[in-house]
């Protein structure tokens, strides 16, 4: 028996028993270390709280009384509610927006789809990239800015009634924003250019990534391009179509910028849409608890619209 | 083979089409201010003389010079912390098993979706108790809160991706905590970081309605929030008008041409995951 072997063997029970501490010592570490590790989350969790979920339970609180922002406020239990869902012109802004919805919305993402399929032939390349950014820059620049230009193109003297009479059709030129028969198409119409870009590069990138031997396929299959495209195209679409409503809609049922800057929800109420309608009742009519109710209805109209089209994209694809 | 290039000149020419389609307000704003200032322009003239002095002119008076610097403030004072903030949580929710972590999530999710419009009441009165009211900060604390559910669902995603082999091998070197998170994660989330801060960076700019409703000085305003001010100033002066909201607007467009490849992926991907 050599001396580094007696060592080694009389060394050998002490290990294990080291090692056991050490490990004791190492859980019980991490699982105070577990709670010290909230701190991680801490600092966003103040500001989340502070200026989302603080001022959410506030909108929820004044919504059930009567105040003008400055003086006591009187518990009035539901009344703002009832209100919301009778008063025409509060119950109308809602439904305003889901017209809204199918020009921020529906429009923009069956273009989108559509132009996506047409343009899946064309070869990636400068014309193709110049082209993105193209269609991208109504993203970029502030929804202010693109309700600026449009009330513009609207204007009595703009781009729209000049094209108008100079092809003939002096009978339609109107100030198409200040007309209660055409002010909300037109309002929607500035959503639609903002939005039709955005969903157009999106449905491209997702067809980018379908299989391509799935068109060959259907190609030898006999499909024709209305065949291909709702054999292989739309149902690989999915997901790019789900994420396109969910977006949109929520931009359309939450719109303000567009709406405030075009037309302040007129003539009269035909373009008011709750986002406008909030602010006017609390910072210019000082009706705080009416307007707490409509946000606070808004809000559930929000996630009662936006969680069902999650729901789809749940599903197994 | 003619079919196919049949069609591909057909989706060529729609692809133009829509290019046109989302050029000409711009363009056409861009003609108009180029009309001698003052002036009524029909939306179809062409300027007899090209007035190139209306931008200078209009950044005198549309004062872009200060809303320039009072949008880089916002978007310092919100950025970087909301940056920091949201990848600590990220980090801690999607690598570290935090103690109720999941319901942690849950509840930051469910901001996801929150429009503005529902918290702006009560932030006016909060900021008014804090005397915030009218300054940059009062667009600047609640844009931080705002952007905790996307920056957090955004960088957990990313950090919940990443090997737990590789805190491992920083445990045993010795690096725990905030040295695991500053030395080894921290530089390999750069890129998600880099998506995250353009997104913040974009909307912040653009942010319109804690703007109006929380500051009535313009000059203290974001880029979208002043627009909307030189708009209600301006509407009988059309050339000026448009003069200015261009120039109101160039900054993000530079911006934009210049990281036009990450915005786009940016956009898409903020869009995708969300």
């Amino acid at each position: 028996m050599s001396p580094t072997s007696a060592t080694r063997r009389a060394s050998a029970p002490a290990a294990p028993e080291h090692l056991r501490a050490l490990a004791r010592r190492a859980s019980r570490r991490r699982r105070g270390a577990r709670w010290v590790g909230l701190l991680w989350v801490l600092p966003a969790l103040v500001m989340y709280g502070g200026f989302v979920l603080y001022p959410l339970t506030q909108t929820v609180r004044y919504s059930f009384y009567d105040w003008n922002g400055i003086g006591t406020a009187a518990w009035v239990g539901i009344r703002n509610y009832d209100t919301v869902f009778n008063d025409a012109q509060l119950y109308g802004s809602v439904l305003h927006a889901f017209q809204l919805v199918i020009f921020f919305s529906f429009i923009p993402v069956a273009l989108g789809l559509l132009i996506g399929a047409l343009l899946r032939g064309l070869k990636e390349g400068r014309f193709t990239t110049v082209s993105r950014t193209v269609l991208f820059l109504p993203q970029i620049i502030p929804l202010v800015g693109a309700a600026i230009a449009w009330r513009w193109l609207y204007a009595q003297d703009g781009l729209v009634n000049g094209t108008l009479s100079w092809v003939g059709l002096d009978l339609l030129t109107r100030g198409w924003l200040g007309d209660f028969g055409t002010a909300l198409p037109a309002v929607g119409l500035i959503g639609c250019w903002v939005a039709t870009g955005f969903c157009t590069v999106l449905m491209l990138s997702g067809i980018a990534r379908i299989d391509p031997t799935l068109y060959e396929a259907a190609q030898l299959d006999g499909a024709g391009p209305v065949a291909e495209f709702f054999a292989v195209t739309l149902p690989n679409l999915r997901h790019e179509i789900t994420v396109a409503l969910t977006v949109t809609t929520i931009a359309a049922l939450a719109s303000f910028d567009i709406v405030y800057v075009a037309t302040q929800g007129g003539p009269g109420y035909s373009t008011m849409v709750p986002g406008v309608q909030v602010v006017r009742l609390a910072f210019t009519e000082n009706n705080v608890g009416l307007a707490s109710a409509l946000a606070v209805v808004l809000l559930l109209l929000v996630y009662v619209v936006a969680l069902p089209i999650q729901l789809l994209n749940r599903r197994p694809r | 083979m003619i079919t196919s290039r049949a069609r591909r000149a057909n989706s060529t020419l729609m692809l133009l089409m829509m290019m046109a389609l989302t050029i000409v307000p711009l363009v056409s704003m861009f003609v108009t201010a180029l009309h001698a200032p003052g002036s009524r322009p029909s939306g179809l003239a062409w300027p007899e003389d090209l007035h190139w002095g209306n931008f200078p002119l209009a950044w005198d008076q549309a004062n872009v010079e200060v809303l320039l610097k009072s949008s880089a403030l916002i978007i310092l004072g919100v950025v970087p912390v909301s940056l920091m903030i949201c990848t600590m949580a990220g980090f801690g929710l999607g690598h570290l098993k935090l103690p109720g972590g999941g319901a942690l999530y849950v509840l930051i999710l469910l901001g996801l979706a929150i429009p503005f419009e529902s918290t702006v009441i009560p932030l006016y009165y909060q900021m008014q108790s804090l005397d915030l009211l009218n300054t940059r900060l009062a667009i600047v604390l609640p844009l931080i809160g705002l952007y905790v559910p996307f920056g957090v669902f955004w960088m957990r995603g990313h950090f919940a991706n990443m090997p737990q082999a590789l805190t491992d091998a920083a445990r045993v070197d010795g690096a725990g905590g905030w040295r695991l998170f500053w030395h080894v994660h921290l530089p390999l989330a750069m890129p998600a970081l880099t998506t995250l801060g353009l997104l913040q960076f974009i909307n912040a700019w653009n942010q319109f309605l804690l703007a109006v409703v929380l500051v009535d000085d313009p000059t203290k305003r974001t880029m979208a929030g002043a627009l909307g001010a030189f708009q209600g100033e301006r509407s009988t002066d059309i050339v000026l008008l448009c003069a200015g909201a261009l120039l109101i607007m160039t900054p993000t467009v530079i911006v934009f041409l210049i990281l036009q490849r990450y915005f786009v992926r940016a956009l898409l991907a903020g869009a995708v995951k969300g």
